[in-house]
């Protein structure tokens, strides 16, 4: 087991990755099934638990965080109550978002999440907008920016990218490279499918590829990123991942399409089972707390669907407000 | 309160080297505007003057300065992002409008994007088809933004500085024709002109000219000549295109009865359309004469000059379509 890593930490990770994976099939669930969830966006993180919740361990809550549309398990792993996210999910007014943004569009100022975004690679100079608000009022803040894999094929990764590293802005870009952009593969997309090699055209520091289904792996090498990019600017990764579900809910042929290679991830590679695994051996007679775990992740999903139900709509006034600042 | 006459690029570099002074948050950023003093000169010396943290030179990123500025803005930056002209800002359309003009509703209010995108815009110095477009009207589309563009130097400065001071997104444009043009500029350092105040140029009883930037010196021009014939026309200088006053306009068009639209700008779902529509929609019981839009001509400018001056707007136009509803 990795140095300077407790076990209540561990625990704390588990129990993150399960919440995760509990919320997102549950939405499914809430979308498929129950009809609760509605809209044609639902874009689960399922799968890719590892990679973000190891990322945010590395952060304080000084530290900004800022990601794509695949953005409920990073809205969790950032510490935000499921509670309003499962509302938002819903359109409810005590959503994150007030019901207006929806399931893409989930943040938390509180939090400094600064969103989902859902036009692909439109956060992108977002993130470095925020850095150089780090580096203008020197603040030592990170910023953690992931980027879809589909992203990097995308103007805005070139000019937000090369912007920060031009100017030696904090920011932490991490790829998640889940080799499927929407429905097109990587070696499709690109002839360079080492994505963090972008990081040399740039000049900024290439931290390589991780295998982002080891939550230890990605926590060690996005500390290391973070405590670089506080003093010396930007700083590329590759985390290899795995989508679990289709692209988004309109995606019906996914797991037909991908189907040996999604078993083998399942069976074999799974973020949270891998986690598991290691805690058991580490640590005898373990998985009594780890039921216990799972069972109360249950249970805050349990809640914030319940939450979510009993939440009242929007009304006219929410649907006219906030379409400026009032001055 | 002295009162000095100053170009246009002069009273909007006032108002850039006023804020910044009043306001450790607000700098500039965009291609050009350090060291080679912006490409309109007007940043001339702000670099000098505030040194390279809050003059920022970028790369010829477009969707980047508009995209980072709205990230530093919604940081609790106050970014004034140059896009230089107005045509290289449609690299930034994605940013300012599905971003500064959004964020703050999807939110539900958590961000605040108080950001400032300035461009020059104009056309009718062979700049042809690509570089010459004025297309506010696009951007006054979209609720989030406010869309600014001044007719005068005072104006210009007055409305900068609001525009900076306020906490809502701001597309700023700047008729290139008009920045050498001087006028009086009140020696103020809080001239401010408010969001969406329209402002008459010029009172009459006849007939309304509804217009702005450019647009203002035409319908002067007319207005002038056309009171030789003993026509009055009342040129009322909307300023804001977003919001819109209306207000003002109706009380105008109570008098008159009768409006011209003048605008550089290309007539299909245009300023003269919305003002059409709006007089039709609120004051049909007003109305003695159909409205009249004076506008480009509805084509891409082509480089010779003989048959790009065809093209656009003048004060002969707004003459003739003045005398057509009088």
């Amino acid at each position: 087991m990795a140095k300077g890593i407790s076990k209540e930490q561990l625990l704390n990770w588990y129990h993150q990755m399960v919440l995760i994976r509990e919320f997102e099939d549950r939405c499914d669930h809430l979308y498929f099934v129950d009809k609760k969830i509605t809209g044609v966006y639902l874009h689960l993180y399922s799968g890719h638990e590892a990679t973000g919740v190891g990322a945010l361990a590395t952060l304080g809550p000084q530290d900004h965080v800022i990601t794509a549309y695949r953005d409920h398990g990073i809205a969790i792993a950032r510490g935000v109550d499921p509670k309003p996210l499962m509302a938002e999910m819903m359109g409810k007014r005590t959503g994150v978002s007030g019901g207006k943004g929806g399931s893409m569009h989930l943040a938390s100022r509180e939090h400094n999440f600064w969103g989902g975004y859902a036009i692909v690679g439109g956060h992108l100079p977002l993130a470095t907008g925020i850095a150089l608000e780090a580096q203008y009022n020197e603040t030592g803040a990170v910023v953690i920016s992931f980027i879809g894999d589909g992203a990097t094929n995308n103007g805005y990764f070139h000019e937000a990218v090369n912007m920060a590293g031009a100017w030696k802005l904090p920011v932490v870009w991490i790829i998640e490279n889940n080799f499927v952009a929407m429905g097109t593969r990587v070696e499709d997309s690109t002839a360079q499918t080492e994505l963090h090699k972008r990081a040399i055209a740039y000049g900024i520091k290439d931290m390589g590829r991780i295998n982002g289904q080891d939550v230890i792996e990605v926590y060690e090498t996005v500390k290391e990123a973070v405590e670089y990019a506080r003093t010396n600017g930007s700083v590329l990764i590759e985390s290899l991942t795995y989508r679990y579900k289709g692209h988004g809910v309109s995606d019906k042929t996914y797991s037909e399409r991908f189907a040996d290679e999604l078993r083998d991830y399942q069976e074999n590679r799974d973020p949270i089972t891998l986690l598991a695994n290691r805690l058991k051996k580490e640590y005898k007679n373990i998985e009594p707390e780890l039921e216990k775990i799972r069972a109360e992740a249950v249970k805050i999903v349990d809640e914030s669907v319940e939450f979510a139900l009993n939440s009242p709509d929007p009304t006219y006034e929410d649907l006219i407000a906030h379409i400026y600042v009032e001055e | 309160m002295a009162v000095k006459n100053i170009p246009m690029r002069e009273a909007l570099r006032q108002a850039l080297y006023e804020e910044m002074l009043r306001d450790e948050r607000v700098f500039i950023m965009g291609q050009e505007v350090g060291e080679w003093q912006g490409t309109h000169r007007v940043t001339m010396g702000l670099l000098n003057e505030f040194g390279k943290k809050r003059v920022r030179d970028t790369p010829i990123s477009e969707m980047a300065i508009a995209g980072a500025a709205v990230g530093a803005a919604m940081a609790g930056l106050r970014p004034v992002a140059e896009l230089m002209t107005i045509n290289f800002a449609f690299l930034s359309l994605d940013a300012i409008i599905n971003h500064a003009a959004k964020i703050h509703y999807m939110f539900n209010g958590q961000f605040k994007v108080p950001v400032v995108f300035r461009a020059a815009s104009g056309w009718g110095n062979q700049a042809t088809a690509t570089h010459s477009h004025t297309p506010e009207p696009i951007f006054a589309h979209f609720p989030g933004l406010y869309v600014g563009t001044p007719s005068t130097p005072a104006d210009a400065k007055g409305m900068l500085k609001t525009a900076i001071r306020s906490d809502n997104p701001v597309l700023f444009t700047e008729s290139i024709a008009l920045y050498p043009k001087p006028g009086p500029v009140p020696d103020d350092v809080d001239l401010l002109v408010p969001i969406g105040k329209a402002d008459i140029k010029r009172e009459g009883k006849h007939v309304t000219i509804a217009t702005y930037a450019r647009g203002v010196e035409w319908s002067l021009a007319a207005a002038k000549e056309l009171e030789k014939e003993g026509i009055e026309c009342e040129v009322v200088d909307m300023r804001w295109l977003r919001p819109l006053d209306t207000a003002t306009l109706f009380e105008s068009f109570k008098k008159t009865n009768r409006c011209v639209v003048v605008e550089e700008s290309l007539p299909m779902y245009s300023f003269g359309s919305e003002i059409a529509a709006q007089l039709q929609e609120n004051m049909f019981d007003y109305m003695d004469a159909p409205i009249k839009r004076v506008h480009a001509m509805d084509v891409p400018l082509p480089f010779a000059r003989e048959i790009e001056l065809m093209a656009l707007p003048n004060a002969q136009k707004v003459i003739n379509a003045v005398k057509e509803i009088i």
